[in-house]
């Protein structure tokens, strides 16, 4: 595919556990970071979404971060962890009025059930929450997703949904980097490969 | 005011309960025994040397030495409602108790002193001092329960703040349920306090008064003006630690900082 103009630039990025790091991302690409537990994957998400102090140069669409409000950030570069949590006890309680229609398109595309926005959050299975903490992100019409693990805990039918769909999403002008320990979805999923080992990024 | 004196003696009679709890300590092996004799030691050495204290300020009467103890006072608050969380602020936790502390109190002890007693001179220490202390007591009980509510609460509800903040939320938006549990749990002592007042309970203060020959109605009206003034310093001071420690837990990008805060 076509990639187009540079979305996300970072250089030289240190933080705790991890860095330096140096990454470009164009807009419709999709990036693949695999590497042994504790290498500092989940950091760097971290560290991209601002959700943790360090230093760096980052910019999103030329603009400097620290010239970005905090918040305006994060609901552009936005982090979709391993275990997200959830601060209502409904489905919908996460959701605003304006989002619903487009909360429940997608979640049907993620074979989620018909009445899940419905449901209480504590009787869904881990993958329901995975699916659905997808839905929540992609409702906020980020830019670029950080995403932990999105498929980790899926059958293979929900982990297909939830691949197209994404692949569908970032080719509009959209930016993912994802974190996988499955070598054979970073094949399928990502235009570029790295390794996280001791915090530094490196090409896989 | 037939005010009947107790002697020493009086005393030491009543202080036999004391002595029975110890023995029921022992005889169920509850090992409860030694920390009670050591507090009713703590207790009646505390009030004597308070005594004397109060008795040398209130002879002296000068608006300084009014306003030193009641200082002191202040300080040994702030240390308190800062040592009750499990989790501490690595760094500031006094110095917010401190605020969260003395300026709901001073407040409320100055409006009462300037509204509604008026005593001449104004800081006259029979007033000013028992008034602050009893204040201080409530608003030192609210600001521990608003700061326990916060820092132990924030640990629990991280992954929920976390989530809001990654979805865009701003830390004031992500921590507002936090702090709303914080200040009502802190206010719910006060509110139970006033709806048993004079129906389950007589209040410390009043009975005290009646005890000491003050008119049941003259002890009321001073009863409600307390009640008023707890209920309104506790607000203010569970307010003020809520935001003050939740303002600690984070920075300029609106991160949520638990690395600030210390187990212990």
């Amino acid at each position: 595919m076509m990639l187009q103009s540079q979305l996300l630039s970072v250089q030289e990025l240190n933080g705790f556990g991890v860095g330096p790091v140096s990454i470009t991302l164009a807009a419709g690409e999709r990036l693949a970071v695999m590497g042994a537990s504790g290498a500092g994957k989940s950091l760097l998400l971290r560290l991209l979404a601002d959700l943790d102090p360090g230093e760096g140069k980052v910019t999103l669409a030329g603009e400097p971060r620290d010239a970005i409000a905090a918040a305006c950030w994060r609901r552009r570069v936005m982090l979709v962890p391993a275990q997200a949590g959830w601060w209502a006890s409904t489905v919908s309680g996460h959701f605003e009025l304006s989002m619903m229609d487009t909360a429940v398109a997608t979640a049907a595309r993620l074979l989620l059930p018909p009445d899940i926005m419905k449901r209480e959050i504590r009787v869904l299975s881990t993958g329901e929450r995975q699916r659905l903490a997808l839905v929540r992100a992609l409702a906020r019409q980020p830019e670029v997703l950080l995403l932990d693990e999105p498929t980790s805990g899926l059958d293979p039918a929900a982990t297909e949904a939830v691949e197209a769909l994404l692949v569908e999403w970032s080719r509009e002008r959209k930016a993912i980097v994802m974190v996988t320990h499955d070598a054979m979805q970073a094949q399928r999923m990502a235009h570029r490969t790295f390794t996280m080992n001791r915090g530094r990024l490196m090409p896989a | 005011m037939n005010v009947i004196s107790l002697h020493p003696y009086d005393l030491a009679v009543a202080s036999t309960l004391i002595l029975l709890d110890a023995v029921i300590s022992l005889v169920f092996r509850l090992r409860l025994h030694r920390g009670l004799l050591l507090a009713a030691l703590r207790m009646v050495v505390q009030l004597v040397a308070v005594g004397f204290v109060l008795r040398y300020v209130f002879g002296v009467g000068e608006a300084w030495l009014t306003l030193l103890v009641i200082f002191a006072m202040v300080l040994v608050a702030a240390r308190e409602a800062a040592a009750r969380p499990v989790h501490r602020l690595r760094r500031g936790g006094f110095l917010i108790s401190l605020a969260s502390v003395a300026t709901p109190a001073l407040l409320t002890c100055l409006f009462a002193l300037l509204t509604a007693i008026r005593p001449h001179p104004l800081l006259s220490p029979q007033y000013a001092i028992p008034l602050a202390g009893i204040i201080l007591g409530n608003v030192l009980n609210s600001a521990s329960i608003a700061f326990s509510g916060v820092l132990d609460g924030v640990g629990v509800q991280a992954s929920a703040i976390e989530a809001r903040l990654m979805l865009g939320d701003t830390y004031r938006t992500a921590t507002a349920e936090l702090g709303r549990d914080a200040i009502r749990r802190s206010m719910i002592p006060i509110v139970n306090q006033m709806s048993a007042a004079g129906v389950v309970t007589l209040p410390g203060i009043m009975t005290g008064q009646i005890l000491a020959g003050l008119d049941p109605m003259e002890a009321v009206k001073y009863q409600i003006l307390l009640m008023f003034l707890l209920a309104g310093g506790s607000c203010l001071a569970s307010m003020v630690a809520v935001y003050l420690a939740a303002a600690r837990l984070t920075d300029n990008r609106g991160r949520l900082r638990l690395d600030r805060l210390a187990t212990g």
